[in-house]
């Protein structure tokens, strides 16, 4: 087989035993990326220049045996959201097109450390916004499994290039479900980690208390190699934890007996689709199939946690997004300007989306005099109730368990008319993000031959049992299939 | 109708940290524009703040200094507005939990004191500067903006006071008494003419007893224009009143050259800033301890200080207020009251000839050429008779230029006062002798005439003719 599906870790191992080299396993992926990309769109903009560059010097260092990073050589896609120095940082938007970073952030200098080869920048929706990565202004990335459906959003096009073999593993951002969702719809594991555990300095903000990076990748193991990298405290971000990093590859024992599930009821019901249903419940069959006490539970307030989200989001993004102004970089507006006002009004409204707009001024709404106590304050106070929620979950459950999107890929176009239809998507991953808790998502099973996601959810900084459960599950449910492209 | 003038002011300070308040970038003054930046102050994507925490001490030795609370866990808020010198559209700022409230301080103003409240000092980050490229140089008419950077991410303390100010005069004393209290803590330069001590205003006229509508006043950048401002202000409203008017809760610019203010927005147009708590940054929670230390740690505050120097050297109160003013000063004071000589000799010198000669070298006091004990021997010279008061303002300007000590200046130039009687009459004769018609008038009652016959005697005596001595034999040789 190819190297082109096989798992990072063991690209790693066969570049680190000499069986292959760094240049030839970028010939691989490359080679890949210039087959399906034409189709998949899984890219923004390739660095094949640079990778090579990258890849000269350390072919001679891998032979005088220099200690090069643990993944050295390892490819890697990087989400669009993620800012790296000399190479174009757009976050899938007009506004910072052909916008060039200063930086590094502190996910990218991480993984550069680990001696991993930047292939390209990811596409994703405009900015993080969205679903289905058809907000963004590159164009919309296809689905690898049937390229007339979405790969999910924001971070689609990492989710798809991983899924298509055009990298063995990347780094996306997930705000309300970025990460796991495309995961789900593209049938590969994809890991939030707990809010502040991976540091944010470079992470282009959507919503700054909720967004946090993460590992995508076609394994749990991978997800967990790719975590032990990006995780730990950073000076630069002020929310960044100082708890120390377990080894999150040593936590990957399999066994789970007497570990207890709770099954959320009220993800878990109405609004997900019967498919998608029925396979998770088979998975949770596995779970007890592996000596997991599985329960159902209910979680009430999460039925709110959609309003609170469509409310705090948008309105931390109306601020984050208040830099873009045609000043100081990125997109100006080149028409004559009458004044400032002016020159604000025509660059914002040239440069940003729909989506982003409509963001925007949601989000400027729920702030503004004489409605914040109703829409933000209001929105943060049922934030509370989830995460008490959660508490009073975790006296009782080691783990959480949902599907993690209500349905498998729907087609391009299928829900772009009605935003609230796209909003939905989100239901069962955006609990996680308010509560700042961790979540991965790893294929359970193929319907009509699209793949549905399996959510594992557990407390804060409980990684390495999170993964523990998930590595149980995906052997348990030995996941194969490969997209037909 | 009694009318009664109400201030209150809102006072930002730059502190004087090596770094900015989010980043680490330095905060010296001037330099290349935009060579002081990097992509936390220029608000590039991805970029995240990380509080300075020196600039937060800083604000609580202010805080503590103006006997206020301090607040056991505050937060910073975004204050949300657009403008091309803000690199992010939002300052970090304090909100509705800031770092401390509840204080006051005195100010002594004429014979009076006035308790003026103070209702919060909080910590904030200042904006680029912008330069608008046209004729006047303001932002009418101007062709296009350049801006600067360097300063955005400043910390910046605010203070804001309850409108306890009741005059121009007493807004202005407060913002002296302000400004020394930041100079003693060491915290601040507070320059106003810089920039680094910015103050804006809220005056109203209430009319018997009723509040009346404020006026903010913006642009005052001396203590000077303070004053000026208010007082136009103050006239402006008063008139309107008597005459029937209202005033209009706006925003008025203080036009220097012109002397008046003009309005500049109405409170329709005020911004909704749209705050939220800032969620990059986790919440202040200063530890108590770390409080305490501060406070035991500060210094004896200007009005404390006047007052002691006033009871414990028994100076004059406007001498004492005036070297109290700068912390070196006062300093300087109290190590020359180390020589031994009379405290108020001394503090008569220093705010004086010493401040006068500083002033016009352009020199701070703690460069100042002549030591404090330097000015100790001047003042032992006088007061030994030696020299006399107006020679030694001559020795005191030769130490301050020369660097010499005043006692070998007279010793080599032979200054002493001569108390020599015998030299003394028989210059007097000479003079007399020489000045008939001066010696006659004088004889004969006309008292300017003694004036010019004792500057012939000091001519001829180089100045050093014991001044009390010459004048009596004068006056008796010519009886």
């Amino acid at each position: 087989m190819s190297i082109i599906f096989a798992d990072a870790l063991t690209i790693s191992d066969m570049i680190k035993a000499r069986k292959i080299s760094v240049r030839e396993v970028l010939e691989e992926f490359f080679g890949r990326i210039d087959e399906v990309e034409p189709r998949v769109h899984a890219y923004i903009n390739l660095s094949r220049e640079e990778a090579y560059l990258a890849v000269e010097g350390l072919e001679d260092e891998l032979l005088r045996g220099a200690d090069a990073g643990p993944y050295a050589g390892v490819p890697i896609a990087v989400k669009d959201v993620l800012s790296t120095r000399g190479f174009p940082t757009t976050c899938g938007s007009r506004m910072l097109e052909g916008f060039v970073p200063v930086y590094d952030a502190t996910a990218v200098e991480r993984i550069k450390a680990a001696g991993t080869i930047m292939l390209g920048k990811a596409n994703m929706d405009e900015f993080a916004m969205g679903s289905s990565t058809e907000n963004s202004y590159f164009g919309p990335t296809r689905n690898p499994w049937d390229l007339e459906r979405v790969p999910g959003g924001s971070s689609g096009g990492s989710a798809a290039a991983v899924a298509a073999g055009e990298a063995p593993w990347a780094l996306g951002s997930d705000t309300g479900g970025s990460i796991r969702q495309p995961a789900a719809l593209c049938g590969i594991v994809g890991l939030k980690p707990t809010y502040g555990l991976v540091s944010r300095y470079g992470l282009v903000a959507f919503a700054s208390s909720l967004d946090q990076v993460g590992p995508m990748a076609r394994t749990v193991r991978d997800c967990a190699g790719l975590l032990g990298v990006i995780a730990g405290h950073d000076p630069n971000d002020s929310t960044s934890i100082s708890a120390e990093v377990p080894d999150y590859l040593e936590g990957l024992t399999g066994e789970v007996k007497g570990l207890r599930a709770g099954v959320v009821k009220e993800l878990s019901s109405e609004g997900i689709d019967a498919d998608v249903l029925s396979l998770f419940k088979a998975g949770v069959d596995k779970l007890s199939d592996m000596g997991i006490e599985c329960e159902e539970v209910s979680l009430p307030s999460f039925s709110y946690g959609l309003s609170a989200y469509y409310l705090i989001a948008p309105a931390e993004a109306s601020s984050n997004l208040a830099r873009f102004d045609g000043v100081r970089y990125g997109y100006r507006s080149p028409e004559e300007h009458e004044d400032i006002w002016e020159m604000y009004d025509r660059t914002r409204a040239a440069g940003f989306g729909q989506e982003v707009k409509r963001r925007i001024m949601l989000g400027t709404y729920a702030l503004s005099a004489g409605y914040y106590d109703e829409y933000y304050a209001q929105a943060q106070k049922i934030r509370t109730l989830i995460v008490r929620d959660y508490g009073r979950a975790w006296q009782n459950f080691d783990v959480l368990v949902s599907p993690t999107s209500p349905s498998t890929a729907f087609k391009l176009g299928e829900k772009t008319s009605d935003p609230l239809t796209m909003y939905l998507s989100d239901i069962c991953t955006i609990p996680v993000n308010l509560a700042g808790i961790p979540a991965i998502s790893l294929p359970c099973g193929l319907s009509d031959g699209l793949p549905v996601g399996f959510q594992v959810m557990a407390p804060p900084l409980e990684e390495s049992k999170l993964l523990n459960v998930a590595y149980a599950l995906e052997r348990e449910v030995g996941f194969e299939a490969l997209p037909p492209i | 109708m009694e009318y009664e003038t109400v201030i209150g002011l809102e006072i930002h300070a730059e502190l004087a940290t090596m770094s900015k308040m989010f980043c680490g970038c330095s905060t010296d003054f001037g330099g290349e524009p935009n060579s002081r930046t990097c992509p936390v102050c220029l608000g590039h994507p991805g970029s995240l703040p990380v509080a300075n925490a020196k600039a937060i001490a800083d604000s609580i030795l202010l805080a503590l200094a103006l006997d206020c609370d301090i607040t056991p866990r505050s937060i910073f808020h975004r204050k949300n507005y657009f403008y091309p010198d803000m690199p992010k559209n939002f300052q970090i700022s304090q909100y509705d939990v800031p770092l401390s409230s509840g204080g006051q301080i005195v100010i002594d103003v004429g014979d009076r004191t006035r308790t003026v409240r103070i209702t919060r000092v909080h910590l904030e980050e200042d904006t680029g500067k912008s330069i608008h490229v046209g004729e006047s140089g303001r932002i009418h008419g101007a062709e296009h903006s350049l801006e600067d950077f360097n300063r955005a991410g400043i910390p910046l303390v605010e203070v804001v006071t309850e409108p306890d100010l009741r005059s121009p005069e007493e807004a202005r004393v407060f913002m002296q008494l302000l400004r020394s209290t930041l100079e003693y803590l060491e915290i601040s330069d507070c320059k106003m003419e810089e920039g680094s001590l910015r103050c804006d205003a809220n005056i109203s006229i209430s009319a018997d007893g009723v509040l009346g509508t404020k006026v903010e006043i913006k642009n005052m950048n001396s203590f000077r224009a303070l004053f000026r401002a208010l007082t136009y202000e103050e006239e402006r409203q008063r008139f309107l009143l008597r005459d029937g008017g209202t005033v209009i809760q706006e925003t008025r610019h203080w036009d220097e050259g012109a002397g008046k203010t003009h309005p500049l927005r109405t409170k329709e147009e005020a911004f909704d800033y749209r705050y939220f708590p800032e969620p990059d940054l986790v919440p202040l929670e200063p530890d108590p301890r770390f409080v305490a230390e501060l406070k035991s740690g500060l210094p004896e505050l200007p009005r404390a200080r006047m007052m002691r120097l006033v009871e414990q050297y028994g100076l004059p109160e406007d001498i004492s207020v005036m070297l109290t003013g700068e912390k070196a000063l006062a300093d300087y004071f109290e190590r020359a009251v180390e020589t031994g000589q009379d405290p108020v000799e001394l503090a008569k010198w220093i705010a004086g000839d010493l401040v006068a000669m500083l002033k016009e070298s352009v020199v701070p006091i703690r460069h100042c050429p002549l030591e404090p004990r330097g000015l100790g021997e001047l003042v032992a010279l006088v007061a030994q008779n030696i020299i006399s008061g107006k020679m030694a303002k001559d020795v005191l300007r030769e130490a301050y230029e020369t660097g010499k000590g005043p006692k070998e200046i007279v010793d080599s130039k032979g200054l002493a006062q001569i108390d020599d009687a015998g030299r003394i009459e028989s210059v007097v004769a000479e003079v007399i002798a020489e000045n008939p018609e001066a010696a006659e008038d004088l004889r004969n009652g006309k008292e300017q005439a003694l004036k010019f016959l004792m500057g012939q005697v000091m001519k001829k005596t180089r100045g050093q003719a014991n001044p009390e001595m010459a004048s009596e034999m004068m006056k008796k040789s010519l009886r």
